[in-house]
């Protein structure tokens, strides 16, 4: 065959070529099908791991209660023994160590939060103890009068 | 033991041992011997009471900016009034929970409303996933427990699956500008620890389960009672049930 015919060809193996060696070094070897098949099991197996190496910050109560015993007791024997301390004091991450103490939150919408009366009886909302924001004591933080951990009056 | 009875147990054991290599996890698992786990959501929507403690806790446990209006789950409020109108917000995802009677910043007369309620949502880690079907690099896929998973170091950004999900669960993450969702939490599940939101939860509206658990409490109710899912049409195949489904949940 004459040469300008074989040239191109060449070129076009060589690109082939090229293309062939750089997936082989770009594309990670856990890269591929995985056992769902193409259509939902193409992915990066490692990245499983990334995920599940993502950093954990709420701790949950049962983690606060080990420190924190007269705290924890009056909170459990209160209505907000469902609230987990974190809800209010923020996610504890490696507390005592990072943060040495966390924020507790004591704005007044955090409480509304469930205790701003709806009338939405289709819903547990209308059953829990609720206030109307503008008629009671307007911009004065709750925790000023009630005691959240106790907010029955019956442990302090 | 006879020398034929020890001869019989000892093949039996070994044929027992090399078969079990042999066929692997898989035919174990597919014969019912060890059962994988499938990740399941049950949203409990008459609990709900709108406080969005769930979606400020997703927040700060995944990353997401907090005062950008992008959130992995969010809380929505329907109001109907007596004259059939459909008044449904969600501002900010409900991370601020819902503190006046206000939907659509139109405020109902109490006497005026027929029904009100609040329902989570998440993304609802389809068995038949289109965003992972959809997805070019194989950045969005589905982990064999049943979570669809993004890979931020292999997203390219280019939305497809932002387009394709029925559920408008997705958006770009602020940060990473990479395709995000709420992903089960799992990094706390792999742990043995329930998602931030369902422990932010107090009043009990979100569970998580593992449905080929037959003790579980939340297989249990899937199985047994009435629950639905949304958008079944889609044919996505949701893991999410609900509890207390109306037919106006968009
Ligand atoms: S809900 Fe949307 S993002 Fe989640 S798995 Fe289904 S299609 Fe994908
Ligand atoms: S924390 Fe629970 S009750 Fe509050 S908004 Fe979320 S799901 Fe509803």
């Amino acid at each position: 065959m004459k040469s300008h015919l074989l040239r191109p060809l060449y070129v076009v193996v060589a690109l082939v070529a090229i293309i062939f060696i750089a997936r082989v070094i770009v594309v990670p070897s856990d890269f591929g099908v995985g056992e769902k098949g193409y259509m939902y099991g193409w992915h990066r197996k490692a990245n499983e791991d990334e995920w599940k190496a993502f950093k954990v910050k709420f701790k949950n109560r049962d983690f606060c209660k080990d420190c924190h015993v007269s705290e924890y007791d009056s909170v459990m024997k209160s209505p907000h023994s469902i609230i987990n301390c974190e809800n209010c004091h923020g996610p504890a991450y490696e507390h005592p160590e990072e943060p040495p103490k966390l924020i507790i939150n004591k704005e007044r919408e955090h409480c509304l939060r469930c205790h701003s009366r709806l009338p939405y009886k289709q819903t547990e909302r209308a059953d829990i103890k609720g206030i109307i924001p503008d008629n009671h004591n307007p911009d004065i933080e709750c925790v000023s009068c009630h005691n959240p951990h106790s907010p029955k009056g019956d442990a302090l | 033991m006879s020398r034929r009875d020890f001869l019989k147990t000892g093949l039996m054991v070994g044929a027992g041992l090399g078969l079990s290599s042999i066929l692997g996890k898989d035919i174990l698992s597919s014969a019912g011997i060890i059962t994988p786990k499938r990740w399941v959501f049950l949203v409990d929507t008459f609990k709900c009471v709108g406080c969005g403690l769930c979606v400020r806790a997703c927040k700060l446990e995944n990353e997401i900016p907090y005062d950008v209006p992008v959130t992995r789950t969010w809380v929505e409020r329907y109001v109907v009034k007596k004259d059939g109108t459909v008044l449904a917000d969600s501002p900010y995802g409900g991370r601020d929970g819902y503190l006046i009677n206000n939907p659509q910043g139109i405020v109902v007369p109490q006497e005026d409303i027929a029904k009100a309620f609040f329902v989570p949502k998440l993304c609802n880690q389809c068995t038949n996933p289109p965003c992972v079907q959809v997805c070019p690099v194989g950045a969005t896929y589905q982990t064999n427990d049943g979570v669809v998973l993004v890979d931020r170091k292999w997203c390219i950004g280019c939305g497809y699956c932002i387009m394709a999900c029925p559920y408008g669960v997705r958006f770009f993450h602020p940060v990473h500008k990479v395709a995000e969702k709420c992903n089960f939490c799992y990094h706390r599940i792999t742990k043995g620890m329930k998602p931030a939101c369902e422990d932010a939860c107090p009043f009990g509206a979100r569970h998580i389960g593992d449905i080929n658990d037959p003790a579980h409490p939340v297989a249990d109710i899937i199985k047994t009672q009435r629950v639905s899912v949304l958008k079944d049409e889609f044919g996505t195949k949701p893991s999410v049930y609900y509890l207390g489904y109306d037919s106006l949940i968009r």
